[in-house]
């Protein structure tokens, strides 16, 4: 395969259809997590209720949880008859074989990257900075973005980053609820493993090399913004 | 340098405060006034950190008052009480450098009323100089030692102008040496700006150095508040005593003015007659003097140990019966009388810390 041909498959309007839908989904899902992970964790880490231990314990539920089970019963969940989604259906909303449905699939197996990474650095926080804060007359907002996002945030980047790189890479719990339409609802994964199957392994690998690439700049990139915003807080 | 404004006196008012069934501040009523050192003195769990959160608005309170001049504070956030706390553990923010922590309480002010720049950086440079760290502005608080760190939290302190200073255990968790450096270093502070100043402490010496007054704290109660003088040399009970510095205790029979104890009746100074009653005797190590030639109002004791290595001779004794004596002499007693281990000697009392009568059983 020359490099034209490499530039053909993986420009193919059905390849970048599937290029934009992975990483969409992953970026949006990564930033749900983000922001629930980081509530998750200052919950478990500040704040002491019955079934805490409960709680802490099922975070991990999702990485122990085989991703095939996990996809049949979001699917489950979300189809129009499902739990969820009824509910969701009288809003006029559609989960389950479209991207809303990827997206929600891949924040369910990104959240305990998420609480994970930032809950030792919120334990190792001590309350005091923010009292300290407030004595010195800062207001509630100005404690939470001068003085506790600066300490998490390099903890919070590489949880999201995980996160984000995991649900690129997901397989499993996607293709249950995705529905895998060409162009709609086909993720990477998923169109490299139609290829394998079709015996084109060239036509695999060069979409595999693309996306490769594309999630190497990303991490790269990612890790530069961690090393930026932690090399000022010291040893841990 | 005008680091104060205004005259402040702080009042609390029968301030009650529970943590579930434990009663961290049990009627507490007590009077700070403008200009003064303070130290709230007293063991672990006895309520002098809460008694201090309190005053800063940092801790809520069940029931009582407390007043800044003269007006209910209740609603008042630590800030707006003019109150700059030093906490324990310093809380300093570690990513931000030493001159951005001093800087902070002035960035988060208002537009409207925030310094320009310039001032800013001039008046975190004052502070600097103050507390005598300016080569360490852009140093972050994880590369401080730990007395930098506390005179930077210092620095943070008072950037917002408090009138009243709170400090947490300031010397705690510092090394001996340090933490005397900066207790005298607090003490000059305070004698040069009068900044009213309350801290807290378990180290009586501290307490005793360093304060105008000292609030003596058990149990979450107000046991004495006095002069270090005062507390030291009239104490109102064995507790105050007894936390005060080192003390001896025997168990008596009080008898025509003299101290029973075992088979000698001891000289008590300032002990008038009265009926024979039980009772218990506080005496301070250099309350005793110490003899070779025996006397029938002196107790026999052995000598276990002597060390001379000190300002003070430190010397333990055996009496009789068994019990530990801590005794201490100048190192020119010493060289009168020249005792050594394991030699007999005759211990009477010059004087009597604290005499506390007992319920005779019947």
């Amino acid at each position: 395969m020359g490099f034209k041909e490499f530039m053909g498959v993986i420009t193919a309007p059905r390849t970048l259809a599937a290029y934009k839908l992975s990483f969409t989904t992953a970026f949006l899902s990564a930033l749900i997590n983000a922001v629930f992970g980081l509530i998750v964790a200052w919950v478990l880490v500040r704040y002491s209720f019955p079934g805490k231990r409960i709680v802490d314990a099922l975070v991990d539920f999702p990485l122990a949880l085989p991703t095939a089970v996990a996809g049949i019963a979001l699917t489950e969940l979300y189809t129009p008859t499902g739990w969820v989604g009824q509910y969701l259906g009288v809003l006029g909303i559609k989960a389950a074989f479209t991207p809303l449905g990827i997206t929600i699939a891949l924040t369910f197996i990104g959240l305990p990257f998420v609480v994970r990474t930032i809950q030792p650095v919120l334990e190792d926080m001590d309350p005091q900075i923010e009292e300290a804060a407030a004595s010195l007359g800062a207001n509630r907002w100005q404690t939470v973005s001068k003085i506790i996002l600066p300490v998490i945030f390099p903890a919070l980047l590489t949880g999201v980053t995980l996160a984000f790189a995991r649900a690129i890479g997901e397989y499993g719990s996607v293709i249950f609820i995705a529905g895998n339409m060409p162009m709609k609802t086909e993720i990477v994964p998923l169109l490299i493993m139609t290829k394998l199957e079709q015996y084109d392994y060239t036509g695999a690998t060069a979409i595999a090399i693309g996306m490769l690439v594309i999630s190497f700049v990303l991490l790269a990139t990612a890790n530069f913004f961690q090393w930026l915003t932690s090399r000022n807080l010291g040893k841990a | 340098m005008g680091l104060r404004e205004g005259a402040l006196s702080i009042e609390l008012k029968h301030v009650h405060k529970k943590f579930g069934d434990f009663k961290a501040l049990d009627d507490v009523s007590l009077k700070i006034e403008d200009g003064e050192l303070l130290a709230l003195l007293g063991p672990s769990g006895s309520g002098k950190t809460t008694l201090l959160r309190v005053v800063a608005g940092l801790d809520p309170f069940d029931e009582g008052q407390v007043l800044f001049s003269g007006r209910d504070a209740e609603n008042q956030k630590t800030h707006q009480r003019g109150v700059g706390f030093v906490f324990q553990h310093y809380a300093l923010f570690r990513h931000m450098t030493v001159f951005d922590n001093i800087a902070f309480g002035l960035n988060v002010l208002p537009r409207k009323t925030r310094p320009s720049r310039d001032q800013i950086r001039a008046k975190v440079m004052e502070l600097l100089n103050l507390v005598q760290l300016e080569w360490l502005a852009d140093r972050f608080p994880w590369q401080l030692s730990g007395g930098q760190r506390q005179r930077i939290a210092l620095a943070r302190a008072l950037a917002v102008r408090p009138q009243v200073l709170l400090l947490d255990e300031p010397f705690g968790s510092l090394d001996a040496q340090v933490r005397k450096e900066l207790r005298a270093w607090l003490r000059r502070f305070h004698d040069e700006f009068h900044i009213t100043t309350i801290f807290v402490t378990h180290d009586q010496e501290e307490a005793l150095e360093v304060a105008d007054r000292i609030v003596v704290m058990n149990k979450g109660k107000l046991i004495q508040v006095g002069t270090p003088e005062d507390v030291f040399h009239n104490p109102v009970n064995s507790f105050v005593l007894s936390f005060l510095g080192n003390v001896n205790f025997f168990h008596c029979r009080l008898e025509e003015g003299k101290a029973v104890i075992g088979e000698s009746a001891l000289e008590v100074p300032g002990l008038s007659v009265q009926r024979p009653q039980a009772a218990k005797l506080y005496v301070r190590p250099n309350q005793f003097k110490i003899s070779r030639v025996f006397s029938p109002s002196a107790l026999k004791a052995i000598v276990e140990y002597v060390n001379p290595a000190g300002t003070v001779v430190k010397i333990n004794l055996k009496t009789e019966s068994g019990q530990q004596i801590l005794v201490e002499i100048t190192q020119e007693e010493l060289k009168n009388i020249k005792i050594k281990k394991h030699e007999k000697v005759y211990v009477s009392l010059k004087d009597v810390s604290y005499l506390e009568y007992v319920q005779d059983n019947p």
